[in-house]
């Protein structure tokens, strides 16, 4: 089993080294970071599968097991993210394949893709807090690298302020793990959850609270997210759509994996500010988009607004809050990933993001339409599909609770969703284009392009109609975490 | 054209030398004793500055394994990562080291997978290292000859 339990690490690490010896040889670089791919994916698999027989991978690396060695263990939750990050890693190398991408390739954009992928299979993987922020380093460094290597001058100032907000979350997250370390000696999640009881009330909320600021900053949450609609547009698309899917979810991952965690059940005024923070988020992250016409910075306001929703199901806490926090994630990241490819599509289509330039694409392309509104309504959460089923049980939690401030914010959230995402679609797909000689590019590469789409659009109905799998495999994750 | 120091140029062949050797001795009395890996490696980044001030940047990425600091520093990672692999394969946690100890006659060699590991850290400290410092150096080159034809 410890083979298999390295490999989110060693399996994306091991392709980001071949595919930089391969990077004079474009062709070889991309067979080699497919074999990769489906090699990672093919291991999320079988670490899913042993998850969910109740055996969690784990390992000690190098054999010095805790308290002096890094632990790594993958129980439901992290398995399922580790898979779910192996199959974002797929579809967006797929969707490179394609001609709907923005510029010239350059030799290294693989190799920092999978240093992303690597960050975050590290992040979901290990069982030692001082290990998850080295992983989040990698995932910076990495996603630097891959806002600077385009080299436009509206990347290096994207860069510059991911560099400098994420560079606040992430030193503020050095300190705390050190305060952390401090107050209990342990850095293992097993150690510091056995050690958590013994702190002070006081104590045990201030260490928390330097926490969560530093993870919430890396998840884009209010009122820290402006680094994320002020850089995500400047990437490539399928960059950008793996960006959507995976960094921000990795700050979720490690605030439920704190407080519903490690330190469950986390002192009651933290949860509450989290509620509250949560509530803010979502409401100010779809105002942010009702503003924009730019496609791809409406959908990253739309990953804040998200975000919002995610971290309320973890301040609902408990084995409910905890398993609509999972779902809502693996729901969302496939969601969001899906409209981001799609809008990059569209951008191939019409030759713009900007939805008062564009027009008449339904006449064109109607099944692109449908398949834009696959995604689009499950964000909304329209039934059956997807984001219903998560939306509804952080609802539900929240009525249990007498949380009604929150749902019924939850609630009108959801209707201005349905704003965005209709906007786009009238917009996009509906009105005639706005020029009358406008005619559609004569040739594209999109058949790589549409089956990533496709792909995801099916992996979101499959949820949709089957619902009862994942919220079986959530809840059972639930009971395995703490409090 | 930038501007030659013969007597830089004349030691930096032998200096280049030595500065290597005392970089493999660094690299060799880790572990057990100060020195290892990273140090060794920052010690033959300056030996690689060193050429590129006295013989200019390409000159001295020409000189480096495998003339390219990129492929220098992943061939580094890769032997680090394969490092742990031998231990996998006897079921052990990966980077799990081994030792050996090959008799010589003379004298025992010690071998071991952390001395492929630690010589995996050096060659990627060398080539990721080398690699910033020598294309910093090479904008001074280049504005260094632009100020010449000026």
């Amino acid at each position: 089993m410890s083979a298999l339990v390295a490999a989110p690490v060693l399996v994306p690490l091991a392709t980001v080294v071949l595919t930089t010896l391969a990077s004079r040889r474009p062709t070889l670089q991309q067979v080699v970071s497919f074999v990769g791919a489906l090699i990672f994916l093919a291991c999320a698999v079988a670490l899913v599968a042993s998850a969910a027989i109740d055996q969690p991978a784990r390992t000690a690396f190098g054999s010095w097991v805790a308290p002096y060695g890094i632990e790594f263990h993958l129980d439901r939750v992290g398995a399922a993210l580790v898979l779910i990050t192996a199959l974002m890693g797929a579809v967006s190398l797929l969707f490179l394949a394609s001609d709907a991408d923005a510029g010239p390739r350059h030799p290294l954009l693989l190799p920092l893709v999978h240093g992303v992928l690597a960050g975050v299979g590290g992040a979901f993987s290990t069982a030692d807090l001082f290990n998850l922020y080295v992983w989040f380093e990698v995932m910076l460094i990495c996603a630097l690298g891959l806002f600077a290597i385009g080299g436009r001058l509206d990347q290096l100032d994207a860069s510059f302020k991911y560099l400098v907000l994420n560079l606040l979350g992430t030193l503020l997250l050095l300190i705390a793990i050190g305060a952390v370390y401090g107050a209990t000696g342990h850095l293992n999640f097993g150690a510091l959850a056995e050690a958590a009881p013994a702190l002070s009330p006081g104590l045990s909320t201030a260490l928390l609270t330097a926490l969560l600021l530093a993870f919430l900053i890396k998840a884009g949450s209010f009122p820290l997210y402006a680094w994320l609609p002020a850089s995500y547009h400047t990437l490539p698309a399928p960059v950008l759509a793996l960006f959507a899917g995976l960094l921000t979810k990795v700050g979720v991952y490690a605030v439920l994996r704190t407080v519903g965690d490690v330190f469950a059940p986390a002192p009651d005024v933290v949860m509450e500010a989290l509620g509250w923070i949560a509530a803010a988020t979502m409401l100010f992250g779809v105002l942010g988009a009702a503003y924009h016409w730019d496609m791809r910075r409406i959908l990253a306001f739309h990953i804040v607004s998200q975000i919002g929703f995610i971290l309320l199901a973890v301040a609902l806490a408990g084995e409910a809050g905890n398993a609509a926090t999972l779902f809502y994630t693996v729901h969302h990241i496939i969601v969001k990933a899906n409209l981001f490819l799609i809008a990059a599509m569209i951008w191939r289509l019409t030759g713009s993001y900007d939805l008062r330039r564009i027009g008449g694409l339904y006449r064109l392309r109607p099944a692109l339409g449908l398949l834009f509104l696959v995604p689009a309504l499950s964000l909304v959460g329209i039934p059956p599909l997807s984001g219903f089923w998560a939306k509804l049980m952080v609802l539900q939690e929240a009525l249990a609770q007498g949380r009604y401030a929150w749902a019924a914010l939850a609630l009108a959230v959801s209707v201005l969703t349905l704003y965005s995402m209709v906007k786009i679609w009238m917009e996009a797909f509906w009105k005639r284009h706005p020029d009358d000689r406008w005619q559609p590019p004569a040739a594209t590469r999109l058949a790589p392009a549409w089956a990533a789409t496709l792909g995801l659009a099916a992996l979101t109905l499959v949820i949709s109609l089957y619902p009862q799998w994942l919220l079986a495999y959530a809840q059972a994750a639930a009971r395995t975490l703490g409090g | 054209m930038r501007s030659r120091v013969i007597i830089l140029e004349a030691a930096a062949g032998p200096l280049y030398l030595l500065i290597l050797a005392a970089s493999v001795w660094v690299l060799l009395r880790g572990h057990n004793e100060p020195g290892g890996g990273f140090i060794g490696g920052l010690i033959a980044v300056s030996a690689s500055i060193l050429w590129a001030v006295a013989r200019g940047s390409d000159a001295a990425r020409q000189r480096l394994p495998l003339r390219d600091p990129l492929i220098l520093g992943a061939t580094g990672v890769l032997l680090a990562a394969l490092s742990g692999v031998p231990a996998l394969l006897l079921g052990d946690a990966y980077l799990t080291h081994l030792w050996a100890t090959l008799p010589l006659g003379f004298t025992d060699l010690k071998v071991s997978t952390v001395l492929l590991f630690d010589l995996g850290v050096y060659l990627c400290v060398w080539g990721a290292l080398a690699g910033y410092a020598l294309a910093l150096l090479a904008v001074d080159d280049e504005a260094a000859a632009s100020g010449g034809e000026r």
